[in-house]
């Protein structure tokens, strides 16, 4: 069969990234073609406000070269301007005659610069901002003239306005509202901007309107006229007083529009056959100027033109910032707020003097929108709030001072990317500097988490540098970067899936295998990868623990091996001490294996217990043996799964404590021996509330106090440190463990996987788990039977690799 | 002169997963895809030579044990944007048993 005729019309930015992912999920379905007037390949259009600053050149923005198109047999008609649609006849046709049939049609005309209707507005050195040549007009005009003026005070006017005036000229900007970029910023942040232009050397006449251009001897523009009368010079004219989707081709062609060619969620015309991205749609009333959204269609749409159905477009909510080098602006969502009647609180910092202006707008305990001026490293972070919908009461006193004083610090306690030297680490596992990273997001035009990691590797490994990545593509790509809701990430390349759609399907489909799921979900690679795999294996064994069969090649290696791979290929075997206690029988035992296997390494873990570093593969079947046979069992240092129980000596010697601790502690850790979880699992118990376990930074804390156990949940003390919070007060031993129990088993049965009890908390609340296991009695009972039932028959996998189980595993072929 | 040497039956190699062959010239690692198809490749990773056969494999990769270096198993080229390559071993099943050419 052949295959099918896609046809694009618009080789922008819109339509060129649809085409990309069409190509990665259906490669072979469609014979593209695409249209283009501009004469250029597909380019960052984003980028030519630095092009006209003089910080990149025209070919830096290039995204897809020639090559690309050609590598992935597209027909390119550059420089042609598709004239006509034929529906009847499914034919597009340009203006010199060229004719294209198509199967299906996707219209990505962009917009039109809107033209103020005043007279002169035809003059010579009259033009907008929108293109390559428009760009290069600037950049040549201000080598031969003085004067320019800029009408409009937006984004766009203001980037051209800081460019033209780089380039030497002197430059006026001309605007008819009250402030500066109205619709991005509140009067005070607006003012302030304006302030440090106008320091630059910016001029500005506010509450202007323009009533004629005025053309010189030459029949060029020379001058501009206002309506009171008053006139300046100007020998280049910009207009940037906004746009308008570029709908022309679509009416001729009898195509519904509205303002823009009216898409449904699918990105679908009114004709069936006819798809529409970027800024020529309307999408539910509205029709979006910046990239991320229209990047978010074209997913959407791409998935559809490849017959998979799933996905739907429903809308965005956007955040700008402005894209003048030294000038530090950031807007998103609703930043004017409302009446106080309606709900609608403000908090506000203004230091007028230090230039920081930050206003964050309240709704019903979430953040709905903010403007920052001057300091806006925590931008990012507020926007995820925002978009999170997160539930923010509990850090609202600290909110305004931003993510570091909420606790959740950046990378090495630095979380401000725009401030950073070029030459700084970010990435401290693969040594990545933020000067490598912002190049790569400049010359390869990348936009997202994902291009990153995949392009530098920064942020592939540990994933602590992730948010300072996000930071950094923030203040380098401005408007254009825009992170998924957290529950919304896709899990990884291999699908668009989030973690909760995943986990959803696998409950409400029922399904028990992995590559039933991937089926079921349309994975786009055969077996996924080392991300997806592990974390689906996980939500099979954790959402049908007596159905779905454990699958070993799903595990990385530490876990499949049941011992921690070392950087030489050896191993390490930690047995499991409960409660950091031991024995003169285990350590003998443990001495004399250390002996037999010759062990290079006997360390005291941070966990209180024996680590025996460097031992082969093969020989750990035979270790284990020795040691099970003291009665040690393995201590799951390697699982995603229950780790440690630390506990302190407690009321059993110490002279203040007031809890059985090691006792406690121990229990604790038998009723959770083999539990595995979306990530490794912590626990500790002191006897006092001097702490000598480190409660504090454990995923389950518990404190004896002369009155009871207090229980804390969520504490972290690895790559950030994360205190945990206090969750409730018991008094016996059997509510310490249903009540821990209970909060573990919420745990496993809704957090992500690689998410730490901290950041599942970060993502759901405290007061969701309050409200399911302490406020809930029969709910907390029913997690609790839940896990106690499914640990009841744990085996020691140690011993069960002893017995013979993935026996080959051990084993060393030879020829 | 290198020649095919029989190591094992393809069920001994668990499909997405490996076994290491010791050999004079250093452990080779032997692959098995969910499709079957078998390739073999040095058991040393071009980037801080972790053992690749302790990796995991997906479609025809693997991604390193130590790093999550990604290596196509047909040439054992690491997939951009690292750089490298770990040396490639032929592979042949015939009767249901993998022969190794070294
Ligand atoms: C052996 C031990 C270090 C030691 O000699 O003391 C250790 C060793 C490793 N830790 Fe750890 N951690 C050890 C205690 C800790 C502690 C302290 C504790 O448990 O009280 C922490 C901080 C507490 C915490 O987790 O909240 C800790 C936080 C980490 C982290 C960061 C986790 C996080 O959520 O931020 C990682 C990375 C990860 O898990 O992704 C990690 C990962 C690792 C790995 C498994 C790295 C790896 O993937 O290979 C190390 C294995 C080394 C090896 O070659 O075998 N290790 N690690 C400790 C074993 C304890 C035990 O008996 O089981
Ligand atoms: C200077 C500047 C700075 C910007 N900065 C930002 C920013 O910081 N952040 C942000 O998010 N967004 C920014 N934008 C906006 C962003 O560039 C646009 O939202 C985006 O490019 C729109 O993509 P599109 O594919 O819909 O349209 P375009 O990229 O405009 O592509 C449409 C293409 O279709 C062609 N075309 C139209 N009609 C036809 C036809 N009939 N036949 C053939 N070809 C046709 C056009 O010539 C054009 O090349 C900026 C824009 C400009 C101009
Ligand atoms: S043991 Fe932990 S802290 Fe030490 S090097 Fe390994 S991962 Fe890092
Ligand atoms: S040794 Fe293989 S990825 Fe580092």
């Amino acid at each position: 069969m052949s295959k099918q005729k896609l046809v694009m019309v618009g080789n922008g930015m819109a339509g060129v990234r649809t085409i990309e992912e069409l190509l990665k999920i259906a490669p072979d379905q469609y014979e593209i073609t695409v249209f283009g007037a501009e004469p250029h390949p597909n380019y960052n259009r984003i980028l030519l406000s630095p092009v006209l600053a003089g910080e990149m050149t025209v070919q830096d923005i290039i995204l897809n070269d020639h090559a690309w198109y050609a590598d992935n047999g597209i027909k390119l008609h550059l420089g042609k301007t598709v004239t006509k649609i034929d529906r009847v006849k499914r034919m597009v046709i340009a203006a010199d005659g060229t004719e294209e049939p198509y199967d299906r049609l996707l219209l990505a005309t962009g917009s039109n610069p809107f033209m103020l209707p005043v007279p002169g507005n035809d003059l010579p050195g009259v033009i907008s901002y929108r293109d390559i040549k428009d760009t290069d007009d600037m950049i040549d005009a201000a080598k031969l003239y003085k004067h320019a003026v800029v009408i409009g005070g937006g984004l766009l006017g203001l980037e051209a306005a800081n460019g033209l005036m780089l380039r030497g000229m002197d430059v006026t900007v001309v605007h008819l509202g009250p402030w500066l970029l109205e619709r991005q910023l509140d009067e005070t942040a607006g003012k302030m901007l304006q302030k440090s232009l106008e320091d630059r050397g910016l001029k500005f006449l506010l509450q202007k309107q323009t009533e004629m251009l005025v053309a010189g001897e030459s029949g060029r523009v020379a001058a501009i006229r206002f309506k009171d009368g008053m006139q300046i010079p100007a020998e280049l004219v910009v207009m940037a007083v906004g746009i308008r989707p570029n709908t022309a081709l679509a009416e001729s062609a009898g195509i519904y529009c509205n303002r823009g060619i009216v898409v449904n969620d699918t990105l679908q015309t009114y004709d069936p056959k006819v798809y529409a991205v970027g800024e020529c749609v309307t999408h539910r009333g509205i029709a979006y100027g910046l990239v991320a959204p229209l990047f978010e269609q074209g997913k959407v749409a791409a998935n559809h033109l490849a017959n998979y159905g799933i996905g739907r477009y429903t809308g965005s909510v956007t955040s700008t910032k402005l894209k003048v080098t030294g000038i530090d602006l950031f807007s998103a969502g609703n930043f004017i707020g409302g009446k106080e009647s309606d709900g609608f609180e403000e908090i506000i910092l203004n230091d007028a003097a230090g230039g920081v202006y930050k206003k964050l707008v309240i709704k019903d305990n979430k953040l709905v929108g903010g403007v920052i001026y001057g300091d806006t490293a925590d931008g990012p972070w507020y926007f995820q709030l925002l978009k999170d919908g997160r539930d923010i009461h509990d850090i609202r006193d600290q909110l305004i001072f931003g993510q570091s004083l909420v606790g959740d610090v950046g990378h090495q306690g630095q979380s401000k990317a725009a401030s950073m030297a070029d030459s700084a680490e970010v990435c401290g596992c693969n040594g990545v500097s933020k000067g490598v990273i912002v190049k790569a997001i400049k010359e390869k035009g990348l936009f997202s988490l994902d291009d990153v990691k995949k392009h530098t590797k920064a942020a592939s490994s540990c994933g602590s540098c992730a948010g300072l990545v996000e930071q950094i593509l923030a203040s380098t790509i401005g408007g254009a970067y825009s992170p998924a809701a957290s529950d919304k990430k896709p899990v990884c390349g291999c699908t668009d899936h989030s973690h909760q759609k995943v986990r959803d399907a696998i409950r409400q489909q029922h399904l028990t295998k992995i590559h039933d799921i991937m089926r079921a979900l349309e994975w786009k690679t055969p077996d996924g990868c080392d991300k997806c795999r592990p974390a689906l294996n996980y939500y099979l064994i954790s959402t049908w623990p007596k159905e779905a069969k454990d699958d070993p090649r799903s595990r990385l290696i530490n876990e499949r091996v049941h011992a921690n791979i070392q950087k030489d290929g050896t191993y390490s075997v930690v047995p499991r001490m409960w409660g950091g206690l031991t024995t003169p029988a285990e350590l003998r035992a443990i001495a004399d294996a250390a002996e037999k296997y010759n062990v290079p390494t006997v360390k005291v873990t941070g966990g209180q217990r024996i680590d025996l570093l460097g031992i082969k593969k093969e020989d750990l079947p035979h270790i284990w043996a020795d040691l099970g046979k003291a009665g040690m069992v393995s201590g799951h240092a390697y699982g995603k799964s229950i780790r440690t129980v630390k506990t302190c000596v407690g009321m059993e010697h110490c002279r203040f404590g007031t809890k059985l601790a090691m006792d406690m502690g121990v229990k604790l850790e038998r009723m959770l021996f083999d539990m595995y979880a979306p990530h490794k699992v912590k626990l500790a118990v002191s006897g006092c509330p001097r702490n000598c376990s480190e409660a504090g930074i454990k995923d389950v804390g518990v404190i004896g106090v002369d009155s009871g156990y207090e229980l804390y949940v969520g504490g972290n003390g690895g790559i950030k440190t994360e205190v945990a919070q206090f969750f409730v007060k018991v008094q016996t031993d059997e509510e310490v463990m249903e009540y821990s129990g209970a909060f573990l088993q919420l745990y496993r049965e809704e957090g992500f996987y690689l998410e730490r009890t901290c950041h599942y908390l970060e993502r759901v609340g405290l007061d969701h788990v309050k409200g399911k296991v302490l406020e809930d009695e029969e709910n907390r009972k029913a997690l609790y039977a839940r896990l106690v039932d499914e640990l009841k028959d744990a085996k020691d996998p140690w011993a069960e690799r002893v017995a013979g189980v993935e026996k080959k595993e051990f084993e060393l072929l030879s020829v | 002169m290198a020649e095919w040497k029989m190591i094992c039956k393809v069920e001994d190699i668990p499909q997405l997963g490996s076994r290491v062959v010791t050999s004079a010239e250093g452990d080779i690692a032997v692959f098995r895809t969910s499709s079957d198809g078998v390739f073999a490749l040095r058991d040393k990773c071009p980037h801080k030579g972790g053992p690749l056969s302790q990796g995991l494999v997906h479609g025809e990769q693997v991604t390193c044990s130590l790093h999550g270096w990604k290596l196509r198993l047909d040439t054992g080229e690491a997939i951009a944007p690292d750089v490298g390559c770990a040396r490639r071993y032929p592979t042949k099943v015939e009767g249901g048993q993998v022969f190794l050419e070294i």
